[in-house]
Protein backbone atom coordinates (compact mmCIF):
# COMPACT_ATOMS: atom_id res chain seq x y z
CA UNK A 1 0.00 0.00 0.00
CA UNK A 2 3.13 2.61 -0.30
CA UNK A 3 2.80 4.07 -2.96
CA UNK A 4 4.89 6.96 -4.34
CA UNK A 5 4.21 10.56 -5.68
CA UNK A 6 4.14 8.97 -9.13
CA UNK A 7 1.56 6.38 -8.53
CA UNK A 8 -0.36 8.33 -6.52
CA UNK A 9 -0.68 11.04 -9.33
CA UNK A 10 -1.04 8.19 -12.13
CA UNK A 11 -4.24 6.74 -9.79
CA UNK A 12 -5.98 10.41 -9.09
CA UNK A 13 -6.10 10.47 -13.19
CA UNK A 14 -7.33 7.11 -13.02
CA UNK A 15 -9.74 8.19 -10.73
CA UNK A 16 -11.06 11.15 -12.79
CA UNK A 17 -11.47 9.11 -15.87
CA UNK A 18 -13.36 6.38 -13.52
CA UNK A 19 -15.99 10.10 -12.66
CA UNK A 20 -16.71 10.67 -16.47
CA UNK A 21 -19.75 8.36 -16.71
CA UNK A 22 -21.59 10.04 -13.79
CA UNK A 23 -20.99 13.91 -15.20
CA UNK A 24 -23.72 13.91 -17.75
CA UNK A 25 -26.27 12.73 -14.88
CA UNK A 26 -24.77 15.05 -12.45
CA UNK A 27 -25.01 17.80 -14.57
CA UNK A 28 -28.06 17.64 -15.82
CA UNK A 29 -29.47 17.25 -11.74
CA UNK A 30 -27.35 20.25 -10.81
CA UNK A 31 -28.22 22.79 -13.72
CA UNK A 32 -31.84 21.92 -12.37
CA UNK A 33 -30.81 22.55 -9.31
CA UNK A 34 -29.34 25.97 -10.49
CA UNK A 35 -32.50 26.95 -12.23
CA UNK A 36 -34.92 26.20 -9.35
CA UNK A 37 -33.04 28.01 -6.73
CA UNK A 38 -32.38 31.19 -9.08
CA UNK A 39 -35.62 31.80 -9.75
CA UNK A 40 -36.83 31.40 -5.93
CA UNK A 41 -34.02 34.28 -5.51
CA UNK A 42 -31.20 33.38 -4.58
CA UNK A 43 -28.18 35.16 -5.95
CA UNK A 44 -25.33 33.45 -8.08
CA UNK A 45 -22.93 33.49 -5.02
CA UNK A 46 -25.24 31.99 -3.03
CA UNK A 47 -26.04 29.58 -5.03
CA UNK A 48 -22.35 28.66 -5.36
CA UNK A 49 -21.96 28.26 -1.57
CA UNK A 50 -24.97 26.37 -1.66
CA UNK A 51 -23.48 23.64 -4.16
CA UNK A 52 -20.08 23.67 -2.07
CA UNK A 53 -21.33 23.70 1.43
CA UNK A 54 -24.60 21.39 1.14
CA UNK A 55 -23.49 19.27 -2.22
CA UNK A 56 -26.34 17.18 -2.45
CA UNK A 57 -28.71 17.84 -4.80
CA UNK A 58 -32.37 15.98 -2.61
CA UNK A 59 -30.62 18.75 0.00
CA UNK A 60 -30.60 21.71 -2.27
CA UNK A 61 -33.81 21.25 -3.63
CA UNK A 62 -35.74 20.37 -0.16
CA UNK A 63 -34.05 23.97 1.02
CA UNK A 64 -35.11 25.92 -1.32
CA UNK A 65 -38.99 24.02 -1.59
CA UNK A 66 -39.68 24.62 2.10
CA UNK A 67 -37.89 27.84 2.23
CA UNK A 68 -40.09 28.96 -0.88
CA UNK A 69 -43.14 28.33 1.89
CA UNK A 70 -41.53 29.73 4.60
CA UNK A 71 -40.87 26.49 7.00
CA UNK A 72 -38.84 27.25 9.44
CA UNK A 73 -35.33 27.19 10.25
CA UNK A 74 -35.23 24.70 12.18
CA UNK A 75 -37.38 22.06 10.26
CA UNK A 76 -35.56 22.82 7.10
CA UNK A 77 -31.77 21.47 8.97
CA UNK A 78 -34.16 18.65 10.60
CA UNK A 79 -35.70 17.53 6.99
CA UNK A 80 -32.20 18.10 5.39
CA UNK A 81 -30.60 15.91 7.79
CA UNK A 82 -32.92 13.19 7.60
CA UNK A 83 -32.94 13.07 4.02
CA UNK A 84 -29.34 12.89 4.15
CA UNK A 85 -29.01 10.05 7.05
CA UNK A 86 -29.25 7.64 4.03
CA UNK A 87 -25.47 8.61 3.68
CA UNK A 88 -25.08 6.53 6.98
CA UNK A 89 -25.91 3.65 5.04
CA UNK A 90 -23.23 4.27 2.29
CA UNK A 91 -20.81 5.53 4.47
CA UNK A 92 -21.14 2.50 6.84
CA UNK A 93 -20.74 -0.16 3.32
CA UNK A 94 -17.71 1.83 2.59
CA UNK A 95 -15.72 1.99 6.04
CA UNK A 96 -14.39 -1.87 5.87
CA UNK A 97 -12.02 -0.50 2.86
CA UNK A 98 -11.18 3.00 4.62
CA UNK A 99 -9.35 1.33 8.00
CA UNK A 100 -5.67 1.89 6.76
CA UNK A 101 -5.99 5.78 6.13
CA UNK A 102 -6.19 8.31 8.85
CA UNK A 103 -8.98 9.83 10.02
CA UNK A 104 -8.60 13.20 8.51
CA UNK A 105 -8.61 11.81 5.10
CA UNK A 106 -11.89 9.68 5.81
CA UNK A 107 -13.45 12.70 7.25
CA UNK A 108 -12.96 14.10 3.54
CA UNK A 109 -13.93 11.07 1.82
CA UNK A 110 -16.95 10.95 3.61
CA UNK A 111 -17.74 14.53 2.93
CA UNK A 112 -17.71 13.66 -1.18
CA UNK A 113 -19.42 10.87 -1.04
CA UNK A 114 -22.61 10.56 -2.74
CA UNK A 115 -24.86 8.37 -4.52
CA UNK A 116 -23.53 7.95 -7.90
CA UNK A 117 -19.34 8.03 -6.54
CA UNK A 118 -20.90 5.71 -4.06
CA UNK A 119 -21.78 3.26 -7.30
CA UNK A 120 -18.36 3.73 -8.63
CA UNK A 121 -16.36 3.38 -6.17
CA UNK A 122 -18.26 0.25 -4.83
CA UNK A 123 -17.02 -0.98 -7.93
CA UNK A 124 -13.77 -0.48 -7.80
CA UNK A 125 -12.85 -1.00 -4.40
CA UNK A 126 -14.36 -5.10 -4.42
CA UNK A 127 -11.83 -5.16 -6.91
CA UNK A 128 -9.45 -4.02 -5.31
CA UNK A 129 -9.52 -4.79 -1.21
CA UNK A 130 -8.84 -0.81 -0.18
CA UNK A 131 -9.18 2.49 -1.11
CA UNK A 132 -6.36 4.37 -2.65
CA UNK A 133 -6.07 8.25 -1.59
CA UNK A 134 -4.95 9.35 -5.23
CA UNK A 135 -7.68 7.22 -6.61
CA UNK A 136 -10.58 8.52 -4.26
CA UNK A 137 -9.34 12.43 -4.65
CA UNK A 138 -9.68 12.05 -8.19
CA UNK A 139 -12.93 10.60 -8.65
CA UNK A 140 -14.80 12.65 -5.71
CA UNK A 141 -13.08 16.01 -6.76
CA UNK A 142 -13.74 15.44 -10.49
CA UNK A 143 -17.80 14.95 -9.03
CA UNK A 144 -17.60 17.71 -6.57
CA UNK A 145 -16.31 20.74 -9.55
CA UNK A 146 -18.65 19.23 -11.99
CA UNK A 147 -21.83 19.65 -9.15
CA UNK A 148 -20.44 23.53 -8.94
CA UNK A 149 -20.28 23.96 -12.51
CA UNK A 150 -23.67 22.57 -12.87
CA UNK A 151 -25.33 24.86 -10.56
CA UNK A 152 -23.48 28.24 -11.00
CA UNK A 153 -24.82 27.16 -15.12
CA UNK A 154 -28.15 26.64 -13.85
CA UNK A 155 -28.55 29.78 -11.93
CA UNK A 156 -27.27 32.06 -14.72
CA UNK A 157 -29.27 30.48 -17.31
CA UNK A 158 -32.08 30.85 -14.63
CA UNK A 159 -31.98 34.25 -14.90
CA UNK A 160 -33.58 34.47 -18.51
CA UNK A 161 -36.50 32.25 -17.59
CA UNK A 162 -39.45 33.76 -15.57
CA UNK A 163 -41.03 29.90 -14.24
CA UNK A 164 -39.29 26.96 -14.47
CA UNK A 165 -42.51 24.94 -14.08
CA UNK A 166 -43.29 26.09 -17.50
CA UNK A 167 -40.27 23.66 -18.24
CA UNK A 168 -41.08 20.91 -16.02
CA UNK A 169 -37.47 22.10 -14.38
CA UNK A 170 -39.05 21.54 -10.96
CA UNK A 171 -39.69 18.06 -11.53
CA UNK A 172 -36.15 16.92 -11.80
CA UNK A 173 -36.66 16.64 -7.67
CA UNK A 174 -39.17 13.97 -7.62
CA UNK A 175 -37.74 12.01 -10.91
CA UNK A 176 -34.51 12.11 -9.15
CA UNK A 177 -36.32 10.15 -6.40
CA UNK A 178 -37.85 7.79 -8.57
CA UNK A 179 -34.44 6.76 -10.30
CA UNK A 180 -32.65 6.39 -7.21
CA UNK A 181 -35.34 4.38 -5.81
CA UNK A 182 -35.42 2.11 -8.88
CA UNK A 183 -31.59 1.79 -8.65
CA UNK A 184 -31.10 0.91 -5.61
CA UNK A 185 -34.03 -1.61 -5.34
CA UNK A 186 -32.93 -3.25 -8.53
CA UNK A 187 -29.84 -3.94 -7.09
CA UNK A 188 -30.37 -5.75 -4.14
CA UNK A 189 -32.10 -9.18 -3.26
CA UNK A 190 -35.67 -8.85 -0.72
CA UNK A 191 -38.13 -7.43 -3.68
CA UNK A 192 -40.76 -8.13 -1.89
CA UNK A 193 -39.80 -6.56 1.61
CA UNK A 194 -38.88 -3.53 -0.40
CA UNK A 195 -42.03 -2.80 -2.05
CA UNK A 196 -43.74 -3.26 1.44
CA UNK A 197 -41.19 -0.69 2.70
CA UNK A 198 -41.90 1.89 0.01
CA UNK A 199 -45.53 1.28 0.30
CA UNK A 200 -45.85 1.94 4.05
CA UNK A 201 -43.55 4.80 3.73
CA UNK A 202 -46.05 6.33 1.30
CA UNK A 203 -49.07 5.67 3.38
CA UNK A 204 -47.17 6.68 7.05
CA UNK A 205 -46.41 9.90 5.01
CA UNK A 206 -49.98 10.67 3.74
CA UNK A 207 -50.97 9.71 7.34
CA UNK A 208 -48.75 11.44 9.67
CA UNK A 209 -48.87 14.37 7.12
CA UNK A 210 -52.57 15.50 8.96
CA UNK A 211 -51.30 15.35 12.51
CA UNK A 212 -47.58 16.39 12.36
CA UNK A 213 -45.80 19.22 11.08
CA UNK A 214 -44.30 19.12 7.17
CA UNK A 215 -40.82 17.66 7.71
CA UNK A 216 -41.27 15.73 10.74
CA UNK A 217 -44.19 13.67 9.17
CA UNK A 218 -41.36 12.52 6.38
CA UNK A 219 -38.91 11.59 9.17
CA UNK A 220 -41.02 9.98 11.16
CA UNK A 221 -42.77 7.93 8.31
CA UNK A 222 -39.29 7.02 7.08
CA UNK A 223 -38.09 5.74 10.19
CA UNK A 224 -40.93 3.62 10.93
CA UNK A 225 -41.18 2.30 7.51
CA UNK A 226 -37.54 1.08 7.65
CA UNK A 227 -38.58 -0.32 11.56
CA UNK A 228 -41.21 -2.36 9.39
CA UNK A 229 -38.72 -3.73 6.84
CA UNK A 230 -36.65 -4.56 9.84
CA UNK A 231 -39.15 -6.76 11.48
CA UNK A 232 -40.19 -8.40 8.89
CA UNK A 233 -37.26 -9.84 7.49
CA UNK A 234 -36.55 -10.99 11.16
CA UNK A 235 -39.69 -12.99 11.14
CA UNK A 236 -39.51 -14.50 7.41
CA UNK B 1 -26.44 18.64 8.07
CA UNK B 2 -25.20 16.80 4.67
CA UNK B 3 -21.66 16.49 6.43
CA UNK B 4 -22.74 14.55 9.54
CA UNK B 5 -24.16 11.37 8.09
CA UNK B 6 -21.35 10.96 5.61
CA UNK B 7 -17.89 11.90 7.65
CA UNK B 8 -19.27 10.16 10.98
CA UNK B 9 -19.43 6.35 9.72
CA UNK B 10 -16.27 6.67 7.77
CA UNK B 11 -14.48 7.54 10.57
CA UNK B 12 -15.84 5.92 13.28
CA UNK B 13 -17.59 2.54 12.08
CA UNK B 14 -14.46 2.13 9.83
CA UNK B 15 -12.90 1.22 13.96
CA UNK B 16 -16.10 -0.88 15.23
CA UNK B 17 -19.35 -2.62 14.30
CA UNK B 18 -22.93 -2.02 14.62
CA UNK B 19 -25.03 -4.72 16.22
CA UNK B 20 -27.22 -6.45 13.27
CA UNK B 21 -30.49 -4.84 14.16
CA UNK B 22 -29.01 -1.66 13.48
CA UNK B 23 -27.52 -2.48 10.12
CA UNK B 24 -30.94 -4.21 9.07
CA UNK B 25 -32.52 -0.85 10.16
CA UNK B 26 -30.02 1.04 7.97
CA UNK B 27 -30.78 -1.45 5.02
CA UNK B 28 -33.92 -0.06 4.81
CA UNK B 29 -34.11 3.84 5.68
CA UNK B 30 -32.48 4.67 2.18
CA UNK B 31 -35.81 3.75 0.02
CA UNK B 32 -38.00 4.42 2.88
CA UNK B 33 -37.00 7.78 2.58
CA UNK B 34 -36.73 8.21 -1.12
CA UNK B 35 -40.70 6.95 -1.37
CA UNK B 36 -41.81 9.02 1.50
CA UNK B 37 -40.14 12.12 -0.06
CA UNK B 38 -41.24 11.08 -3.55
CA UNK B 39 -44.73 10.68 -1.79
CA UNK B 40 -44.73 14.36 -0.51
CA UNK B 41 -43.78 15.66 -3.80
CA UNK B 42 -46.46 13.95 -5.80
CA UNK B 43 -49.07 13.85 -3.40
CA UNK B 44 -48.96 16.49 -0.79
CA UNK B 45 -48.38 19.70 -2.84
CA UNK B 46 -51.29 21.91 -4.13
CA UNK B 47 -48.92 23.26 -6.68
CA UNK B 48 -50.69 21.96 -9.70
CA UNK B 49 -54.18 21.00 -10.57
CA UNK B 50 -55.16 17.97 -10.50
CA UNK B 51 -53.44 14.51 -10.29
CA UNK B 52 -50.73 15.68 -12.76
CA UNK B 53 -47.54 15.23 -10.82
CA UNK B 54 -48.64 11.71 -10.53
CA UNK B 55 -49.42 11.58 -14.28
CA UNK B 56 -45.89 12.27 -14.72
CA UNK B 57 -44.58 9.96 -12.69
CA UNK B 58 -45.70 7.04 -14.88
CA UNK B 59 -43.40 7.20 -17.99
CA UNK B 60 -40.87 8.27 -15.21
CA UNK B 61 -41.13 5.11 -13.49
CA UNK B 62 -41.52 3.05 -16.40
CA UNK B 63 -37.86 4.48 -17.63
CA UNK B 64 -36.61 4.39 -14.50
CA UNK B 65 -37.17 0.68 -14.35
CA UNK B 66 -36.13 -0.11 -18.34
CA UNK B 67 -33.25 1.95 -18.28
CA UNK B 68 -32.17 2.48 -14.86
CA UNK B 69 -30.25 5.76 -16.09
CA UNK B 70 -30.71 8.73 -13.64
CA UNK B 71 -30.02 10.98 -16.43
CA UNK B 72 -32.46 9.30 -18.27
CA UNK B 73 -35.23 9.28 -15.64
CA UNK B 74 -34.66 13.01 -14.86
CA UNK B 75 -34.68 13.47 -18.64
CA UNK B 76 -38.09 11.81 -19.41
CA UNK B 77 -39.34 13.26 -15.58
CA UNK B 78 -39.07 16.82 -16.95
CA UNK B 79 -40.08 16.27 -20.41
CA UNK B 80 -43.45 14.52 -19.25
CA UNK B 81 -44.04 17.48 -17.04
CA UNK B 82 -43.83 20.18 -19.56
CA UNK B 83 -45.84 18.57 -21.85
CA UNK B 84 -48.89 17.90 -19.19
CA UNK B 85 -48.49 21.52 -18.03
CA UNK B 86 -48.63 22.77 -21.18
CA UNK B 87 -52.00 20.75 -22.50
CA UNK B 88 -53.50 21.05 -18.93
Amino acid sequence: MKENAATQERLFWLGVKDCLPTVLGYLSIGFAAGVVERTAGLSIAEIALMSVVLYAGSAQFIAVGMFAVGAPITSIIATIFIANLRYLLLSAALAPYFRHLPAWKNTIHGFLLTDETFAVATNRLSLVGYADNGWMLGLNITAYLNWLLANVAGGIFGQWIGRPEAFGLDYALPAMFIGLLALQMADRPGRRTDLTVVACAVLLTIGLNTVLPSGIDVIAATMLAAAIGMVIEKWK
Amino acid sequence: MTMIPRVFPLVVLSKMKLPEWAMRWLHYIPIAIMAALLSQELLLTSADSGYIRLWAALPTVLIAILTRSLMGTVAVGIISMMILRYLF
